[in-house]
């Protein structure tokens, strides 16, 4: 690990006023991804802000009748509180197929969003890649591809996004809450949080530089079963080849929205008004324009297959 | 204190070499060496930080780059906390933070000011064994023994989080308590990994403790 300087933040925009003042800046808040990196010099900042003490830890009300997540609200917290069982369950359920209990522990919400890809040629520091050394090339393109993205991919990149819990939220209509330097506060969208790679698979997301998130918000409930199925290599704590985050009604309408396949939550709001016609109808729509690789084709039949699977799950319930 | 910082510090500047090593040789022998020493990147930084493990306030002096893990097994020479992976894949470096098991590997000891911190040490003693450590024993719960207190100090944090409510992958209905089975043990300990292989009797020793039928 490179040295590095550390200060405990006393107030978000002071955060972020530091994270512009200081070179090499990054904020710290669980820590179970970043020093991951930190430990294989991916990830070299010369200064941590350490956010744990700025009180951005509750789940609260907002008065249009949804939730306000605290940036530091952690994974377990998250998955385990009443209103979120209840009114959110594909959030839940999402959170609880991701990592596993030590790292929910600790894995706070902010910090889930802005999880990194486990590509493995970003993870090996002797290959090229544009998203660890912009300009060095893709090893992906044309090496072992088998979890890498099908959709969105350019012909920089072809990682994809991890997490779990930002394609329930994707599914949801999540909005990011965000202060800056300078005090002022924004909302964004969880649609437009994360980028795909073009030219420049390095930026992630639509963040400006020292741009805090203070939290996450979800709309006013929808009802609806909540299912998240994720298909992966091993039973538990791997990652998705394939996942699903679906809200279903009683009538077969609904919501999907998917992981694994791209560099973020994969949802194209035109493809669920195909939803009474079936998983192939869906899927189709959601992946027309897919460049799959030889070694990740399979991902293409298997989207069609999980949501088949989701579609059932909420025909018998 | 100061003592096991030295050597802790020239094992170091041997594994390592380079610019890390002689910025961190710079700490143990002064400033006029630190004077002279080229370091690359940003001045090393030290930072105190107190802890209170295993019921003791223990105040040291850390490079910011610090474990947890190695603050514990380097610095404060409580070697029950094995390092495995160092990347938290494995779990053989989980300890308890205020009750609530993590991978200290993952994790800056300069971020646990304050923290209580329990380790297999501090679970139990071998006169006075904590009911995990004494059904470990009984129901052979280990065969190596490298991954087995990061498996006890998980397996006591699995019981907590049942009874807590904590939801798992497993659960079957998100709105109920989940109840320590089977499938939830195993899925709530998958990450912690035994290349020995002793799931099943960890298991067997996790299920007395829960006091439920296997």
């Amino acid at each position: 690990m490179k040295p590095f300087t550390y200060e405990r933040a006393t107030t978000p925009a002071n955060a972020a006023a530091a994270a512009v003042r200081t070179p090499g800046a990054k904020f710290i808040a669980g820590g179970t991804n970043l020093l991951d990196l930190m430990k294989l010099e991916i990830e070299a900042p010369q200064h941590l802000i350490d956010v744990n003490g700025l009180a951005l830890d509750k789940i609260e009300p907002t008065p249009e009748g949804g939730v306000r997540i605290g940036a530091l609200v952690s994974n377990t917290d998250l998955a385990s509180d009443e209103r979120i069982r209840r009114d959110y369950g594909v959030v839940s359920r999402a959170i609880v197929a991701g990592a596993s209990g030590q790292l929910r522990n600790k894995a706070s919400t902010a910090g889930n969003l802005l999880q990194r890809t486990r590509c493995p040629y970003f993870y090996d520091t002797n290959q090229p890649c544009n998203k660890r050394k912009p300009g060095s090339g893709c090893s992906a393109i044309g090496g072992v591809s088998r979890q890498l993205g099908i959709i969105g991919t350019s012909e920089a990149c072809i990682a994809t996004y991890p997490s779990d819990m930002a394609v329930a939220m994707r599914v949801l209509d999540a909005k990011v809450e965000t202060v800056s330097a300078n005090g002022a506060t924004r909302a964004i969208p969880i649609a437009d949080f994360h980028r795909l790679p073009d030219a420049t698979p390095h930026i992630e997301t639509n963040l400006a530089a020292g741009e805090l998130i203070t939290a996450v918000t979800l709309p006013r409930p929808i009802g609806g079963l909540h299912i998240y199925h994720k298909v992966r290599d091993r039973a538990s704590y791997a990652f998705a080849l394939v996942s699903v985050a679906a809200v279903i009604q009683s009538d077969g309408t609904g919501r999907v929205a998917v992981g694994g396949i791209a560099h973020k939550p994969w949802r194209i709001e035109a493809a669920e008004a195909a939803m009474p016609q079936g998983a192939k109808a869906v899927a189709s729509r959601l992946l027309a324009g897919a460049t799959p690789t030889h070694d990740n084709a399979f991902k293409v039949p298997l989207v069609e297959r999980t949501l088949g699977a989701v579609m059932a799950e909420a025909r018998k319930t | 204190m100061q003592n096991s910082n030295d050597l802790e510090l020239s094992r170091r500047a041997v594994v390592l070499g380079g610019a890390a090593s002689v910025a961190l040789t710079t700490i143990s022998t002064g400033t006029a060496l630190a004077q002279s020493a080229q370091v690359v990147g940003p001045q090393l930084a030290t930072i105190p930080v107190a802890l209170e493990i295993n019921g003791k306030v223990r105040d040291l002096h850390l490079d910011t780059r610090t474990t947890l893990l190695d603050a514990l097994r380097e610095h404060l020479q409580l070697t029950g906390t094995k390092k495995g992976c160092d990347h938290g894949q494995c779990g053989a470096c989980t300890v308890l933070v205020d009750g609530v098991r993590i991978n200290s590997c993952l994790s800056l000891a300069v971020m646990h000011q304050g923290n209580k911190i329990t380790t297999i040490e501090g679970l139990g003693t071998p006169d006075n064994l904590h009911p995990m450590q004494a059904a470990f024993i009984k129901h052979d719960g280990f065969q190596c023994g490298y991954c087995t207190p990061g498996q006890i100090c998980s397996a006591v944090a699995v019981l907590e989080e049942i009874k807590s409510g904590v939801p798992s992958h497993v659960s079957g209905n998100l709105t109920e308590t989940s109840k320590a089975t089977n499938a939830e043990m195993r899925e709530r300990m998958s990450g912690n990994i035994c290349r020995c292989g002793a799931y099943s009797n960890i298991l067997e020793a996790m299920t007395e403790v829960a006091g439920e039928p296997a």
